[in-house]
């Protein structure tokens, strides 16, 4: 399968996810940069965390208007799996692509850590073979990943079990003390009506080693892989 | 004197004395410059010695010292002074570059923009090697940040501030902070020491040169525009700071990550190709700096005009085009015939790329401004015949023996060493840094395998599949009491702390944060400690391959205990031999390596406990160290070392308790110190004496441990076992407890708490 990692001026972890993709048997990684306007032959499509433009305006604001973005759209509507990390997550919030938005962490501060999220619902290409209540440990990195929606969008996120992954404790409880940036109701990571568009604010592509204290992000970028295949054979 | 050829520009002030003074320059100096000249400078020359010549670029008064370093080594490819960071052979055709260096005086002004600039420079002396930076550290001085009063707010804006810019910089630009050190003192009050390490990994056939080679070829700019920020910068970090310092904010620059992360994927990109004969980038004295070493270096000239120079702002002066400090700028040396390919890549990432001037024959460093010279220079000379000196040295009149100090503190009772402990795991500068690494990026780059908190960093260079070990170590407390001894300990402790963590020892690159070097007390502590690093690295085997000297050091509450920080690198051969400070497992056995040590002067406890900065430091025995080390290392590498942990600030009290730590679960340890019999029970826990590592090893590996420490003739005690819920200590009849989440909690939220409640 073939996985197109998105490099933005200022992205910085488009090398740490062509790696984790490398790693994994079965997938072909390579980087395609802003500048380009065409996705097509691509299998999935990777946004990757860093600071697009220096992130000078809004995160991700700026990006957002990169001529591979229309592509990106284009793709992403058309229906081609889409995940975005971190930064990633913030560029498809602001394109419109996932609903609500990312604000500042509550604490106003840069968050660095290991965190343990929960999986929420299972039948996503991100999510295929996690049972819901999988637990995940994950690293975040990032001063805005404070997941915000207005009331109606939560509303419609939760009914249409858009919520990917909420922040847990050890345990797998949903609690405040849990929640490393104070988003919404835990929100990790949501995923889009169609469920082909992903985006998370912790580190799938810090976590595909044991030596790096975590192989679950793995997990979600295999998901995928079986998701592709799947279609595959069924086309 | 003979005319002056290059030609005054309109506005110039004459050169009177008072100009010459107010540029740092001594009579002397400038006569010496008249000479080089064969004329008198006009305004825009004076400017460009007085920075050349300042103590930050020539390192006048400090480079007779330096020269007592051991620099050379099987595994060094590049030494110190040679280029912007010395460059170490890690095997398999790979290398290591790496250098630390201090942006103390612009973050006491400005702690943000000081801080992150200081970041963003010190990426660029490794980029600029042609390596790739893969992770950062840095060691920090502070006032005290606990109690009340103006000076309490200050220091925590300083420290809230320096945190805040070195995040901003690095997570930005995507280069992990994985680790370093941080320490409270009065002496920092006003004059924070901010040194900042970086180190970056480059095939050997990948070494840039920063040397201007080739006559004819292009000179190209790259980077920023250059703007009228951080003028004369490193004028400024020549001068003690005062009251009217922060009039000189201008001095100070203003760092942007993001424009350096495409400098820097453009630099390798470029530097990938075979267009590149040199670069170097532009720090302190900026484009003045990078041309003049470039063609000393390559025994070259080279002419640039400033009419080409990318600028933000209109109605530069010359002299303000040269002195600038505007950041994230790099002067290249293209082949001729490449510059399509240097063009090529810089427009790709949006880079402002410009050929400003060509390599020259006559050694000439000649700075063309709109068709006139603003500035013709021997470039020799300029870069590498400033004035050295050896100023006047003087031993300090301050002596106190232990014995002195144990008489006047009368001995701790039980109840109050279960006090002391707590109170010296909620100290500043022993308590956790979670609330600082927490907002750093210590993960991006996905190599970081041991994080922050244990004793060395661990690193995966993926590239290189290799394992490095690195830390930063300073008691300077122990450098105020006894700087030679100071500086022994401190190369010695780096190299423990590695080898605690699974390392070898590879080099060395230190900091060396001083006062003002006119005062004799000054000079002869900088002397003393730079004999003790050089005595020290020598013994280690761990050369010294570049660094930074930072004088001045003084607010107007006085001089910084004087601080030679020594960065350490080590290689780890196995994966399986990377080590951690964390007990593992209830039931292991717990071992001292070392003796139980009595040693009290110059202790965290004294100072903490009984506000006494006074005593004479531990002593350090080479061989002893050497000897423990190694066996250390022989029984990581036998598989029978569960965790490792030095005893450095608090004694062996703080060290046990922080071995019991583990960010994965708290882990209880049930020791017996009744062997150390005869001392005092303060003295016992929190005493001092250098090598000594505390391990734990599986029950059934214990007796094999003991014996070969035995063998190797390392001194070692039987400690007792991990264990329970708390640590419970037992001297004789004596029968210590502290609850393991309770010394926990004080431990690992002191710093936040602290800092909320300001």
């Amino acid at each position: 399968m073939k996985f197109a990692v998105i490099q933005f001026p200022g992205s910085n972890c488009d090398q740490d996810c062509l790696a984790a993709l490398r790693g994994l048997s079965g997938v072909e990684a390579e980087y395609v940069w802003h500048k380009e306007t065409s996705l097509r032959g691509w299998d999935a499509i990777v946004l990757p965390g860093g600071f697009s433009y220096g992130d000078y305006l809004r995160c991700g604001a700026i990006a957002r208007f990169s001529p591979i973005m229309r592509a990106v759209m284009d793709e992403a509507r058309s229906g081609k799996l889409v995940i975005g990390v971190c930064n990633g997550f913030q560029i498809l919030c602001e394109a419109g692509l996932l609903p609500g938005a990312l604000v500042r962490n509550r604490s106003l501060h840069f968050v660095c850590d290991m965190v343990t999220t929960r999986v929420e619902a299972a039948d996503s290409p991100f999510t295929r073979g996690m049972p819901v209540g999988t637990l995940l440990r994950l690293p975040v990195a990032h001063g805005e990943g404070c997941y915000y929606a207005d009331a109606a969008t939560l509303r419609e996120l939760n009914e249409r079990q858009q919520v990917l992954l909420r922040y847990c404790d050890e345990k797998g409880c949903v609690t405040p003390t849990a929640n490393p940036n104070g988003s919404v109701e835990n929100i990790a990571g949501i995923c889009n009506r169609e469920r082909n568009v992903f985006g998370l604010m912790p580190h799938p592509d810090r976590a595909c080693e044991e030596r790096l204290g975590s192989s679950d992000g793995a997990r979600i970028f295999e998901s995928m892989l079986r998701s592709l295949a799947t279609d595959r054979a069924a086309a | 004197m003979s005319t002056v050829t290059s030609s005054p520009q309109p506005l110039d002030p004459p050169i009177t004395s008072e100009l010459i003074a107010k540029h740092g320059l001594t009579p002397d100096e400038f006569e010496r410059i008249k000479k080089i000249l064969g004329r008198a400078p006009n305004f825009t020359e004076l400017g460009i010695f007085s920075v050349m010549w300042s103590e930050h670029c020539s390192y006048k008064n400090s480079r007779k010292e330096l020269k007592k370093f051991p620099t050379s080594g099987p595994n060094i490819l590049v030494r110190a002074g040679e280029e912007n960071a010395g460059v170490v052979d890690i095997g398999d055709g790979w290398a290591v570059a790496f250098k630390i260096e201090s942006h103390n005086h612009p973050s006491a002004i400005e702690p943000f923009q000081g801080a992150a600039t200081g970041v963003g420079g010190i990426i660029r002396d490794i980029f600029t090697m042609g390596a790739r930076p893969e992770f950062l550290l840095n060691s920090l001085r502070f006032g005290p940040i606990t109690g009340e009063g103006k000076n309490v707010t200050a220091n925590r804006r300083l420290f809230t501030g320096v945190i805040a810019g070195i995040a901003h910089y690095g997570n930005c630009i995507g280069v992990p902070t994985i680790g370093g050190e941080i320490y409270f003192d009065e002496s920092f009050e006003g004059n924070p020491l901010v040194n900042v390490f970086c180190l970056g990994v480059l095939q050997h056939e990948q070494l840039a040169r920063g040397a201007a080679r080739g006559v004819g070829n292009p000179v190209f700019y790259v980077g920023a525009e250059t703007g009228r920020d951080g003028l004369a910068g490193a004028a400024f970090a020549s001068r003690e700071l005062t009251e009217e310092s922060r009039e000189d904010r201008p001095a100070v620059q203003v760092g942007d990550p993001f424009k350096e992360k495409l400098l820097l994927e453009a630099c390798l990109e470029l530097l990938a190709t075979d267009a590149v004969a040199g670069i170097q980038d532009m720090g302190a004295a900026g484009l003045t700096c990078s041309t003049c070493e470039t063609a000393s270096r390559g025994g070259t000239g080279v002419e640039i005009d400033l009419a080409k120079v990318p600028k933000r702002e209109t109605g530069m002066t010359p002299y303000e085009t040269l002195l600038s400090e505007s950041q994230e700028r790099m002067l290249i040396i293209a082949h001729r015939g490449k510059e399509d390919v240097v063009r090529r890549i810089f427009d790709k990432w949006d880079v402002p790329c410009a050929e400003i001037g060509r390599v020259t024959d006559d050694g000439m460093m000649r700075v063309l401004n709109n068709g006139s010279i603003a500035a013709e220079i021997p470039a020799k000379p300029l870069a590498d015949e400033a004035p050295l000196y050896s100023r006047e040295a003087r031993k300090p009149t301050t002596d106190y023996t232990d014995e002195d100090l144990l008489r006047e503190i009368s001995a701790s009772s039980a109840k109050s060493v279960v006090e002391s402990l707590r109170r010296l795991l909620r100290d500043p500068s022993i308590a956790s840094k979670n609330w600082v690494y927490r907002q750093y990026d210590h993960m991006v780059r996905t190599g970081t395998v041991v994080r922050p908190g244990s004793d060395a960093a661990v690193f995966h260079l993926r590239a290189a599949n290799k394992f490095l070990a690195a830390t930063t170590d300073c008691n300077s407390l122990y450098c105020r009491l006894d700087p030679r001894e100071g500086g022994r300990i401190a190369v010695a402790e780096a190299a423990r702390n590695l080898t605690c963590s699974g390392a070898v020892p590879l080099a060395v690159t230190d900091n060396l944060n001083f006062g003002n070097p006119y005062k004799p007390e000054n000079f002869w502590q900088l002397r003393e400690a730079v004999e003790g690093l050089a005595e020290a690295c020598r013994a280690f085997a761990t050369p010294v391959i570049g660094g930074n000297v930072s004088l001045y050091n003084e607010s107007p509450a006085g001089v910084v205990d004087p601080t030679p920080t020594v960065a350490m690198v080590g290689l780890i051969e196995r994966e399986e031999w990377i080590t951690t400070q964390f007990f593992k497992a209830a039931g292991d056995v717990v071992i001292l390596l070392g003796d139980f040590g009595d040693e009290m002067g110059g202790t965290h406890f004294l100072k903490v406990i009984h506000g006494r900065k006074a005593g004479r430091p531990p002593r350090l025995d080479f061989e002893r160290e050497l000897a423990l080390q190694k066996a250390l290392r022989e029984l990581i590498q036998a598989g029978q070392v569960q965790s490792a942990h030095d005893c450095s600030e608090g004694g062996l009290a703080v060290a046990l308790a922080e071995a019991c730590f583990h960010p994965a679960g708290l882990l209880g340890a049930e020791i017996d110190l009744s062997g150390a019999g005869g001392l005092r029970l303060d003295q016992i826990l929190f005493n001092e004496s250098q090598s000594r590592v505390v391990i734990s090893t599986v029950p059934t590996s214990a007796d094999g441990v003991m014996g070969l420490l035995k063998e190797r003739g390392v001194p070692a005690q039987r400690l007792g076992r991990v264990g329970g819920d708390a640590l419970a200590i037992t001297v004789g009849e004596e029968k210590l407890r502290w609850p393991i989440r309770e010394i926990f909690d004080d431990w690992f939220h002191s710093i936040g708490a602290i800092v909320r409640e300001s």
